[in-house]
């Protein structure tokens, strides 16, 4: 398969649960080895990166996760300075750099308290704010939405549009949500078992015909809208 | 029993001094080299980071030897290698050697359960971020698993002091040693008791405050 995002862009992953989003998505910092082709991210190729500078480029490129996977005995603060220690970021740095990642997601005042003591939208703020913490040019998204309620899924897809937006981060966001696709993605691709069966932009109002049955994801996605267009 | 305290009160001071020794090196074995076997049978097990199936059955043979063979026996067995070690195979210094080694062991077993522990997603998320395996180690997995590395190692603890009271046989002292030659051997009941009180004393300190930081430091 092939996938090309575009910088800026919001992509969407979308599919059944075991169609290989996560896998696809692993892919892209190399979590996951591909058995034959490349991963090129910001003109870098990471296949065939030695080990060390592959942790490098990984620390250039966020992560968040369905279980927000937070260091539970440490602080919020700490958490999010850990990627920061990881890249030889100074004390000080570290410090002025985690402020401004906590002031970023709204959580300043939860600085000192474990994971355990925050809400689930709170935690995936926390991630959120992890990730940033190395001015990444790239942030992954495994189902960030998929552990939470309604109204929070709302916040943190906002935190994600606002990070495009102000920041200007490529997003890219696997999930097995119509919403979140429909709300917040530019770009949408689509998967099942295991390869990538649609891709197309949200911005294209064209509406080709599906050359196989299951197209419905862009139907669904672009709506009467597309339809209209034919 | 005040009688006996007082006519022992030297011996069973030094004993208890003996015991310190013994179970205070073994617990500086465990830490210093049971974490690290620890760690490694861990990340060789199968589905793990560093899967690695020859490493692990050795390792793995290795750690069930020496917690399976009979104390005492095993005792008896390191004769040559204690000799080797401290170039004696009598008396305190030697029957740490044995006591050492079952404790690398044990406990190297226990962090491996602890570590076991700690959610697949916290490491995928090291990962992410460029971690190395020595950061993936210190900054992520034993942050995790530490209230269960501190209970396992007051586990192993306990153990320890209950494996040095046979220690007598090599000449290593200790309080079960106490007990038994002077309470025991010579039919002074009182100062059997008296030892095996100290004994209670001892595990019970151990256990408290092994607990008690376990849950101090758990956040999760
Ligand atoms: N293109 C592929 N090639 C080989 N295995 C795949 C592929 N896509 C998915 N898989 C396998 O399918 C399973 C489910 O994939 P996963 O990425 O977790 O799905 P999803 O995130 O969509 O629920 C995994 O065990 C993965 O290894
Ligand atoms: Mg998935």
């Amino acid at each position: 398969m092939s996938l090309k995002v575009e910088p800026g862009a919001i992509h969407g992953i979308i599919g059944a649960s075991g169609a290989g989003k996560s896998t696809l998505l692993r892919l892209m910092n190399l979590l996951e080895q591909p058995d034959q082709g490349t991963v090129t991210v910001g003109g870098r190729e990471l296949t065939g990166m030695p080990d060390k500078l592959l942790r490098r480029e990984r620390q250039k490129i966020g992560m968040i996760f369905q279980q927000f996977n937070l260091v539970g005995n440490l602080t919020v603060h700490r958490n999010v300075s850990i990627p920061l220690e990881l890249a030889g970021v100074s004390k000080r740095e570290r410090f002025k750099r985690m402020r401004e990642c906590l002031d970023f997601v709204g959580l300043a005042d939860k600085a000192e308290q474990y994971p355990a003591q925050l809400s689930g939208g709170q935690r995936q703020r926390v991630a959120i704010a992890r990730a940033l913490a190395n001015e990444p040019k790239l942030l992954l998204c495994d189902e960030p939405t998929s552990s939470l309620d309604p109204s929070t899924t709302a916040d943190i897809l906002g935190v994600l549009k606002h990070i495009k937006e102000s920041l200007g981060v490529t997003v890219v966001v696997v999930t097995h949500e119509m919403e979140v696709v429909k709300s917040i993605c530019s770009h949408v691709s689509v998967m099942e078992s295991g390869r990538l069966i649609d891709s197309f932009s949200r911005a294209e109002g064209e509406f080709s015909p599906p050359q196989i049955a299951s197209l419905s994801y862009r139907e669904q996605i672009l709506g009467k809208a597309g339809n209209s267009y034919v | 029993m005040f009688e006996e305290m007082l006519k022992y009160q030297t011996q069973m001071w030094e004993s208890i001094g003996e015991t310190f020794i013994m179970v205070g090196i073994s617990v500086g074995a465990a830490l210093l080299l049971g974490l690290p076997l620890g760690t490694l049978l861990y990340f060789c097990r199968k589905g793990q980071l560093y899967e690695n199936r020859t490493l692990s059955f050795v390792l793995n043979s290795i750690v069930n030897i020496i917690r399976s063979f009979p104390f005492l026996l095993l005792v008896v067995a390191l004769i040559p290698v204690t000799r080797l070690l401290v170039g004696t195979a009598i008396g305190t210094i030697a029957a740490t050697v044995p006591l050492s080694i079952v404790a690398i062991a044990y406990y190297a077993r226990l962090v491996e359960q602890s570590l076991l522990e700690v959610p697949k997603g916290t490491i995928e998320a090291a990962l992410s971020m460029g971690a190395s395996k020595l950061a993936l180690v210190v900054k992520f997995l034993y942050v995790e698993a530490r209230s269960g590395l501190v209970l396992g190692l007051t586990t192993s603890t306990v153990s320890f002091i209950s494996f040095s009271t046979v220690m007598g046989v090599v000449g290593g002292g200790g309080v079960g040693d106490f007990a038994i030659r002077y309470g025991y051997q010579r039919f002074e009941t009182e100062v059997m008791v008296y030892a095996i009180l100290v004994m209670i004393v001892l595990v019970q300190l151990v256990q408290f405050t092994g607990g008690t930081l376990a849950r101090l430091l758990d956040k999760r």
